[in-house]
């Protein structure tokens, strides 16, 4: 389990372009803001002022920086964080002396601030924003492997793995060839379940894995499992997180087809919507609840490493309505990994 | 195939198809050392039933996860007949089933079967007493959706959403229907606490369906309470006694 131990490393800037990442920022940096006016206005009734002051600064300055953070940061990756810093520390300062020789034109701080403590302001909130963002990664890289761990537990039923070596057993005598390609599927599937889950995967890959895990369970209930595939706008090159999907057909299976004797259709659908992956999955289900039951685990841990990946920008809703579940899963639509 | 008293008559109940032929081929393999015959195959816990009341069955292999009715339910009306199969239960995977199954000294067998395992569970079955119904009833996790009538070696399903009540009669309990009457072997406190999700006790030896109580009625006379539970579909009064009076207040 040496990986385990590593995820400490690797860590570098955020990506930017993300909205949880841009949002974050905007409130450290205004906290930060807000805290100087505090400390700076004489009297109580002028910290909003004074935060105006800082704000009117300070915004532009912070837009700016995210903006050339985002559209640069492949290149800012490419040399390293340490050299990133060093960048970022530069880049800073001339915009700071820009936004500072611009504000000298209008008089309207009473108590003028030097260029050395305004640069110094600058430094400060930015290696603040930086630091924060440094000890999250930190903190949350073990539950990167903690998810990863999780996954693997949470996937798969055995209920599913012994049911399905049985079935194969019963094949070996009379459909050899079936058995052989059961143990094929079988053999695929396990191993993208020990592989290292933490990166992202092409799509296809995911549908493949779902593809021969349906494959399976056919054998074990025949007619009883019907599928609706619905890909053909699917992005295959789309990056997902590794076992997103296979986990909810087998919840589909499990929960909603084989308590159901003539069994029932499960519905996938996969499109692009804009910037947009959407993936869609239906199955009867005529439990109790809100919830389809018994699998919390699996939907929680589904949950939890999209926010790992993609932070506010990805969505899981589902609901139970009309006798089927319905479970819909929203992530950015993206196929480089640096992004 | 000619049944003579050695021969053991089975039954296999499972969902799957492929793990029916994988039990086939086991009990196959097991006929030279113990004589026995597939009677009929089962695809649910009521199929099953179904097959127990027109044949008979010495040996019952029954798989616990299936669709309609599953192997516990099953298990637990079989348990009531007069002359109950041997039952050994199948399971790929199901830890709550196993470790009640444990405790309670149930015998079972894991998916896949290996043949020695089968047949050393089908070799038993002739010196082991049957589980017995306590057992079963203390293993399983789940309500029963049915109640069984047993009549004439024959398992009588009632199911519970048409039980409009039940009430205590000496060592019998009635389980009143809208067409009929039944008779079962069962306490009610046990009953009580199996259903206590549906059904709301008004009496010492009466508990109603919730989804039954058409309203409550005054009446001084028949009731110690002063009130009286109506009941859907046939109209019946039932007296509400005095310690349970607190169930017309929260049903009103």
């Amino acid at each position: 389990m040496a990986s385990i131990n590593q995820t400490g490393t690797g860590i570098r800037l955020p990506n930017f372009c993300n909205v949880g990442v841009m949002l974050r920022s905007l409130v450290v940096v205004n906290v930060l803001l807000a805290a100087a006016a505090v400390i700076r206005a004489p009297t109580v009734s002028e910290i909003w002022f004074e935060f105006l002051v800082f704000a009117a600064f300070g915004e532009p300055v912070l837009i700016l920086s995210l903006v050339v953070l985002c559209v640069a940061r492949r290149w800012l990756h490419a040399i390293g964080y340490v050299g990133a810093i060093a960048l970022l520390a530069a880049f800073e300062l001339g915009v700071t002396w820009v936004f500072f020789e611009a504000s000298q034109q209008f008089d309207f701080d009473q108590r003028p601030m030097s260029f050395g403590q305004v640069a110094f302001l600058v430094f400060f909130v930015s290696a603040v924003t930086i630091a924060y963002f440094d000890l999250r990664a930190r903190a949350l890289s073990p539950a990167v492997a903690e998810a990863r761990i999780q996954a693997l537990q949470a996937r798969i039923r055995p209920h599913f793995l012994y049911n399905s070596i049985n079935a194969v057993l019963s094949l070996i005598r009379s459909e050899p060839r079936r058995a052989e390609r059961a143990l094929e599927d079988l053999a695929d599937l396990f191993r993208v379940l020990m592989a290292d889950n933490r990166t992202l995967a092409p799509l296809s890959n995911e549908v493949d894995l779902a593809r021969q895990y349906l494959a399976l369970e056919e054998l074990r209930l025949g007619e009883r499992l019907r599928v609706v595939w619905r890909t053909a706008t699917m992005p295959g090159d789309a990056l997902v997180p590794p076992l997103i999907l296979q986990p909810l057909v087998e919840n589909a299976v499990y929960h909603g087809i084989e308590p159901i004797e003539t069994g029932g259709e499960i519905e996938i659908d996969i499109s692009r919507s804009g910037t947009q992956l959407v993936m869609d999955l239906r199955n009867p289900y005529s439990g109790p609840g809100k919830h389809m039951g018994g699998n919390r685990m699996a939907t929680d841990n589904i949950r939890e490493r999209l926010q790992l990946h993609f932070d506010v920008e990805a969505s899981m809703h589902s609901e139970v309505k009309d006798g089927h579940y319905h479970v819909t899963i929203r992530i950015p639509y993206i196929t480089t990994a640096a992004s | 195939m000619l049944a003579d008293k050695d021969t053991a008559r089975i039954l296999i109940a499972d969902d799957e198809a492929p793990a029916r032929a994988r039990l086939r081929d086991l009990l196959d393999e097991c006929r030279e050392s113990f004589p026995l015959a597939i009677v009929d195959e089962a695809r649910n816990g009521r199929e099953a039933l179904d097959v127990l009341n027109r044949e008979g069955v010495d040996i019952v292999l029954l798989d616990i996860r299936m669709p309609e009715m599953d192997g516990m339910e099953a298990a637990r009306h079989i348990a009531g007949m007069q002359e109950p199969p041997a039952i050994i239960f199948t399971t790929a995977f199901d830890t709550y089933a196993i470790k009640a199954f444990e405790v309670n000294a149930i015998d079972y067998l894991l998916k896949p079967i290996r043949v020695e395992r089968l047949l050393a569970a089908l070799s038993k079955t002739r010196a082991a007493p049957k589980v017995s119904r306590e057992a079963l009833d203390a293993a399983a996790n789940l309500p029963r959706r049915h109640l069984s009538v047993h009549e004439r070696g024959k398992i009588i399903l009632v199911p519970l959403a048409e039980v409009l009540y039940l009430r205590a009669e000496l060592k019998y309990v009635t389980v009143r229907t809208v067409d009929r009457e039944h008779l079962v072997e069962e306490s009610l406190t046990h009953l009580e606490e199996e259903f206590a999700d549906a059904f709301v006790r008004v009496h010492r030896n009466c508990l109603v369906a919730r989804a039954a109580i058409a309203g409550f009625e005054r009446n001084a006379e028949e009731s110690e309470s002063g009130w009286t539970v109506v009941v859907k579909g046939t109209g019946e009064k039932l007296p509400v006694s005095r310690r349970q009076h607190h169930v017309v207040k929260q049903f009103r």
